[in-house]
């Protein structure tokens, strides 16, 4: 038992709640949101520190003992995963400060930004199939209300999408926890773990599996990223960072703890199906990520590009393979939020999205220039910086399994996501500087504080890889062995 | 009596599924809460239908039916509830300042 756990959901919760009450009060707001989120941070880190030092952490809700109550439990991955959000989410919160506009933080930004972490943070600590599901409620109500903020024509139209497909795959989910309750008669992750291993996955327990793997794969966009593109390119470039970084990850958490702590009896059937679409999901990203010359495309193209590429981890399954998803996985998350802020930063500067209109930006922007470029490395995953070592545990992984084709295809994806990101970086930032009597404005300085934080973390997860993988290691021992998680868990039974 | 609910739910989920397939937002709103009832007979139905007392202690019954599907069925009614509501409202929104309920017509271009 270990009550800190329920803090990381508790503050942003309480502090939503306070903030629906003083939401005229712009600077109020401001200061209240970032002392919350600074405190999660530090709460984060030190249940991160608990963890390495005393092993997973539970907290058994009511004092019912599991697979009664709702349990919360933060293993590495889970404390992990949860301080990156705190990271991500600051960064994206400082970004919104200068950038959101009065009218918008007027309108309850900051309470369904909170909201939003609320679901996250649920999301990643639960223990439980049902409370994982009211959390992804929580999360995706919070993101059709920041998707549709403001109101433009294209917001209303995409938010109509976004929500019938989340709608639709909620429902599934719903289903899939039915059948499941129906075969095995419990909802607590541990148990369920404990009664598939005993009772065999058999053909309905691979139906389910499947059933699961399509619903986490449309949150995650994994293969049917088809609704991806169109509404993360709405809302301002705040938002639509907070949501590169987070939501799609934890569709692709869910995933993880899925197929390595509950279904993970028949690889045969479920990770190669799983292999499979991340192969399709590479292939079609990048046909994206290449025929486009729209800043907010591309970039969404490389956040589908990446999903395909942490799925290929988890597919093959094996220590090294997981290692790397981990690895990769919170880099990602760091990425895609800087990747996201810059490329915002620039649509706001020169006022399109388009890359034809753009050119020249080095000459009055270079520190902004090159963050763009130390992201874009980072994420092609060149040595230094920090998407190498993922990007390496990954292919060794598949390489020792025999993986030539699913290997062939994630280094090709990685050219890709070079070649996209490269072919920005000189559209926006050399050739000639366009002249459209277009009047610069300034970078505030919240904007190079975030990003330039964001930018030394990248390098510093690169530079520092041994120390990350000390703690990235250790998650990935707990996937493969689900055991540990599940006499954690059930310990006191 | 579960391969009954079970039929019913088939034909529920199949015309959910056509009108959310549907060209009308509206028709589409429509399918997706007929969906949710699916599912939610589902739920009910998936932890057997046996015969027994309501889940009340006071009845002090030989035996009760399983409590927890109905707290589920619960959770996830509310939340449907919420996000339909949510739906309805930006539909009427979406018509007001679109012009159309046409889903063929919101196919959008960026530039616009």
């Amino acid at each position: 038992m270990n009550n800190l756990l329920v803090l990381p959901l508790l503050i942003p919760l309480c502090t939503a709640v306070f903030l629906l009450f003083i939401h005229k009060q712009i600077a109020w707001q401001r200061w209240i949101s970032a002392i919350s989120i600074l405190l999660n941070l530090i709460v984060s880190s030190v249940i991160l520190y608990q963890v390495k030092t005393d092993g997973i952490q539970t907290l058994y809700m009511g004092g019912w003992l599991p697979p009664y109550g709702i349990v919360f439990v933060a293993d590495m991955l889970a404390a992990l995963l949860i301080l990156t959000t705190s990271i991500v989410g600051a960064a994206c919160l400082f970004f919104a400060f200068g950038t959101m506009g009065k009218e918008r933080e007027s309108h309850y930004f900051y309470p369904f930004f909170q909201f939003l972490l609320v679901g996250v943070m649920g999301s990643f600590l639960t223990g439980d199939l049902f409370n994982l599901f009211v959390c992804f409620e929580v999360m995706l109500i919070s993101s059709y209300a920041l998707i549709v903020l403001g109101g433009t024509k294209r917001q209303l139209r995409e938010t109509l999408k976004y929500i019938l497909i989340n709608i639709l795959s909620s429902t599934l989910f719903v289903a899939a926890v039915a059948y499941l309750y129906g075969v095995v008669g419990t909802l607590n992750m541990a148990d369920l773990s404990v009664r598939i291993a005993q009772a065999g996955q058999d053909g309905v327990l691979n139906v389910i599996a499947i059933m699961f793997l399509i619903v986490f794969s449309l949150k995650a966009g994994l293969f049917l990223f088809f609704w991806l593109p169109g509404s993360y390119s709405v809302p301002p470039a705040a938002i639509s960072a907070l949501f590169a970084a987070l939501l799609t990850k934890v569709g692709l958490y869910a995933l993880i703890r899925m197929f390595t702590l509950i279904f993970y009896h028949e690889p045969a059937v479920t990770h190669s199906w799983m292999a499979w679409m991340a192969a399709a999901t590479m292939i079609f990203g990048a046909f994206g990520a290449i025929a486009y010359s729209d800043i907010w495309r591309i970039l969404n193209y490389n956040v589908v590009i990446s999903v395909g590429f942490i799925a290929v981890g988890l597919s093959v399954g094996t220590e090294d393979a997981l290692n790397g998803t981990v690895f990769y996985l919170l880099h990602d998350m760091a990425a895609k939020a800087l990747l996201f802020i810059v490329g915002g930063m620039l649509v706001y500067l020169a006022g399109t999205s388009r890359l034809t209109e753009m050119g020249g930006l080095i000459k009055r922007y270079p520190l902004m220039g090159w963050m763009f470029f130390i992201a874009t490395l980072a994420i092609a995953g060149i040595p230094p910086l920090s998407g190498f070592t993922g990007k390496l545990l990954i292919i060794r992984g598949s390489l020792q399994e025999g993986y030539y084709l699913l290997t062939a295809i994630s280094l090709a994806s990685s050219f890709i996501v070079l070649y996209s990101l490269i072919k920005l970086f000189m559209a926006v930032f050399w050739g000639e500087e366009m002249k459209n009597g277009h009047t610069w404005p300034k970078i505030n300085k919240g904007f190079t504080i975030t990003a330039g934080s964001l930018c030394l973390l990248l390098i510093g997860m690169g530079f520092g890889s041994e120390w990350v993988y000390r703690f990235v290691s250790e998650a990935g021992n707990t996937l493969s062995s689900p055991a540990t998680y599940i006499d954690a868990v059930l310990r006191s039974r | 009596m579960e391969l009954y609910m079970s039929l019913a739910i088939g034909v529920i989920f199949t015309v959910g599924v056509y009108l959310v397939l549907s060209k009308s937002l509206l028709r589409i709103i429509l399918g997706t809460s007929i969906l949710t009832h699916g599912v939610h007979l589902l739920l009910l139905t998936m932890s057997r239908l046996k015969t027994g007392e309501a889940p009340l202690l006071g009845e002090k019954a030989e035996a009760y039916v399983d409590p927890l599907p109905q707290a589920l069925i619960l959770t996830s009614i509310v939340i449907s509830f919420g996000v339909t509501s949510f739906f309805f409202v930006l539909a009427y929104k979406a018509y007001q300042k679109l012009g159309t309920d046409d889903m063929e017509q919101l196919r959008g271009k960026d530039d616009e």
